[in-house]
């Protein structure tokens, strides 16, 4: 049994959700690979390879892999396919974007978001907004899989593993082609490792509002910044963070709900998180009903308090 | 062009749905049904479009039991020209969806497919991927913005890191995000006009295409709960509990 793992990284830094996702991959158990593929992404395979339980990294470094479009990652990875019974990666929004599409190419079903091993083909999954658990046996040869990184801890650092650089010959795409990003830049901590999150929703009114009573906590405890739908939409957050059953999933040590009200969509991104906290002037507020410690308050009252007492 | 948006009929995002005590799946009976959000706004996308002269006919497809035909007609009162519904009672998986949707979109030639990102059912977040692999297409998902041009379609899609901007060849499957637009209420005249508009029935026998399951459900249980703590009465009592209490900060 050998099992690739698809690396998540920016080319420079590897994402410690591809540490989570190899604890999953240990736990089905084999010869693990881990696949690096993007552009000038050597340090990225390089830290892979110190990475716990990595027999071999695999880096396939080519100015078509730069921006992770989907149509040559699949090719590469069906290129590689043969030689694995398993193929995984951590459900980021780059895997989740060519996984499927390397499944269907396989002819086989895509596992979503495991939360669970149970065995090397039988994993947990949540649907519908989480409020309900599969157990699912995957019955094709080849399994493809996503892994919902919260609910896995990071494989530690072991002993380097050998780096081998693969072919990316052939890999050209005529069906797609980058055009620009726009990403958010900031010194804060990630909201997939963060270990304290504070996220607001649609209660803090605005952008300014919102920057200027969520960041500044943000700041003192060193935490990540997420938001829920409502504020995301209404233009006060970026997408990026966006927690929720169709945005982010987390799970930080502790997770601080400032004017969120708690609809089943915003828990099924955190109500996993270790300590929750709720803001919120409404008592009868859904997200009480998860937090750990409510605080029935005015956020704009609470929150600048709250910045003075850390 | 013709743009082609598939549509699944869901348990309504707003149902909080309760798992069957033998553990055998999700209670579904009486229980209120809905197009998945995401498709609304596929189906807000493809309208748009033909509104901006940008294409002729919008086909929408669902696959599914006979009364999805509501969910169909339901994207039919929105403004949608026709539908296919390809009726089967059995749950078919993203896989087979695409299969059949691909059998369905080589007979109909269109020139995109918007599907939503994700089924707030099943939440597989696949189909539209996998139907892109199918069909040798190039793929765009998790749009919140689509400019669709004579021979490429440029995308502006939500990534983790924030928004990345690609052009896709036409044809092309784009999938849609949140961000992507609102959706339009039907009117109560276009819910009346829409009873009328075609519909045609297919059966995945049609397509050749097997429905077998691939993921063999061998339980279905609720999550581990969470109990509702303690009210604070002071930011001061929230930072002692979080500080001395829970070990936090
Ligand atoms: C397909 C679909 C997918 C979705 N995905 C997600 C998702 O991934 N993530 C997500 O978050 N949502 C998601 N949603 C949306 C979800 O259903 C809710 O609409 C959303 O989470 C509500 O956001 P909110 O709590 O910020 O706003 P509201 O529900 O409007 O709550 C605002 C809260 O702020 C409180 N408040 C107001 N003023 C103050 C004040 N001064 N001080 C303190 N409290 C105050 C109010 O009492 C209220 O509880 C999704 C919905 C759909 C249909
Ligand atoms: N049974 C179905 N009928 C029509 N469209 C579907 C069906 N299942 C999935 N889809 C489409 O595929 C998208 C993604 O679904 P999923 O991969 O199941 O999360 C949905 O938003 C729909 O656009």
């Amino acid at each position: 049994m050998a099992i690739l793992l698809l690396a998540e990284h920016d080319n420079a830094t590897l994402s410690d959700q591809t540490a989570k996702a190899l604890t999953a991959a240990t736990k089905i158990g084999g010869d693990i690979h881990v696949l690096v593929a993007g552009s000038g992404a050597k340090a990225a395979a390089d830290a892979a390879a110190k990475l716990s339980g990595v027999s071999k990294v695999l880096l396939a470094d080519d100015a078509s892999l730069a921006n992770n479009l989907a149509e040559p990652l699949a090719a590469l990875i069906i290129g590689l396919a043969d030689g694995y019974d398993t193929i995984i990666a951590p459900a980021t929004s780059s895997a989740k974007n060519v996984m499927p599409r390397v499944a269907a190419l396989l002819d086989v079903m895509q596992v979503s978001e495991i939360t669970e091993v149970v065995s090397a083909d039988t994993f947990k999954r949540p649907l519908y907004a989480g409020n309900a658990i599969q157990t699912v046996q995957s019955t094709d040869a080849k399994k493809v899989i996503t892994v919902r990184t919260a609910s896995f801890s990071p494989a530690s650092q072991g002993t380097p593993a050998a780096v081998e650089l693969i072919s990316t010959a052939a890999l050209s795409s005529h069906l797609s082609r980058f055009v620009c990003d726009a990403l958010s830049t900031s010194d804060r901590p990630d909201l997939t490792s963060a270990k304290i999150i504070i996220s607001g929703g649609r209660a803090l009114g605005s952008s300014e509002k919102f920057n200027a009573v969520i960041l500044p906590v943000a700041d003192k405890l060193g935490a990540a910044v997420g938001a829920s739908r409502a504020a995301v939409d209404a233009g006060y957050a970026p997408n990026d963070w966006q927690v929720g059953q169709t945005g982010k999933v987390v799970a930080p040590q502790l997770y601080i709900a400032a004017g969120i009200s708690g609809a089943i969509q915003h828990l099924a991104g955190m109500k996993d998180s270790k300590v929750i906290v709720a803001i919120n002037k409404d008592e009868e507020a859904p997200i009480f009903q998860v937090a750990d410690y409510g605080l029935v308050a005015d956020l704009f009252e609470a929150l600048p308090e709250l910045e003075k007492a850390l | 062009m013709k743009i082609l948006v598939p549509v699944k009929r869901v348990v309504d995002y707003n149902v909080k749905i309760r798992v069957k005590t033998d553990g055998t799946g999700v209670e579904l009976a009486n229980v209120k049904m809905s197009m998945n959000p995401f498709d609304e706004i596929a189906v807000e996308e493809a309208l748009r479009l033909k509104e901006a002269g940008k294409a002729e006919e919008v086909v929408v497809v669902s696959i599914g039991p006979a009364k999805a035909e509501e969910t169909l007609r339901t994207a039919l009162a929105m403004g949608a020209d026709r539908a296919v519904l390809v009726e089967t009672d059995a749950a078919v998986e993203p896989l087979a969806v695409a299969k059949l949707l691909k059998g369905v979109i080589d007979a109909e030639q269109p020139g995109l497919v918007i599907t939503g990102k994700q089924a707030i059912d099943d939440d597989s977040n696949q189909t539209g991927q996998m139907l892109a692999a199918l069909l040798g297409w190039g793929q765009a998902t998790f749009a919140s913005k689509v400019d669709l041009g004579a021979d490429k379609a440029t995308v502006t899609r939500e990534v983790d890191g924030g928004l990345q901007t690609i052009d896709v060849k036409l044809p092309a499957v784009v999938t849609t995000d949140l961000r992507l637009n609102e959706p339009r209420y039907a009117s109560l005249p276009n819910i009346m006009k829409a009873k009328k508009k075609p519909l045609d029935k297919k059966t995945p026998a049609d397509f050749g295409v097997d429905t077998t399951a691939r993921l063999k459900v061998l339980k279905t249980e609720e999550p581990g709960g969470r109990k509702a703590g303690v009210k604070v009465k002071s930011v001061a009592e929230l930072v002692d509990k979080l500080k001395n209490e829970a070990g936090v900060l």
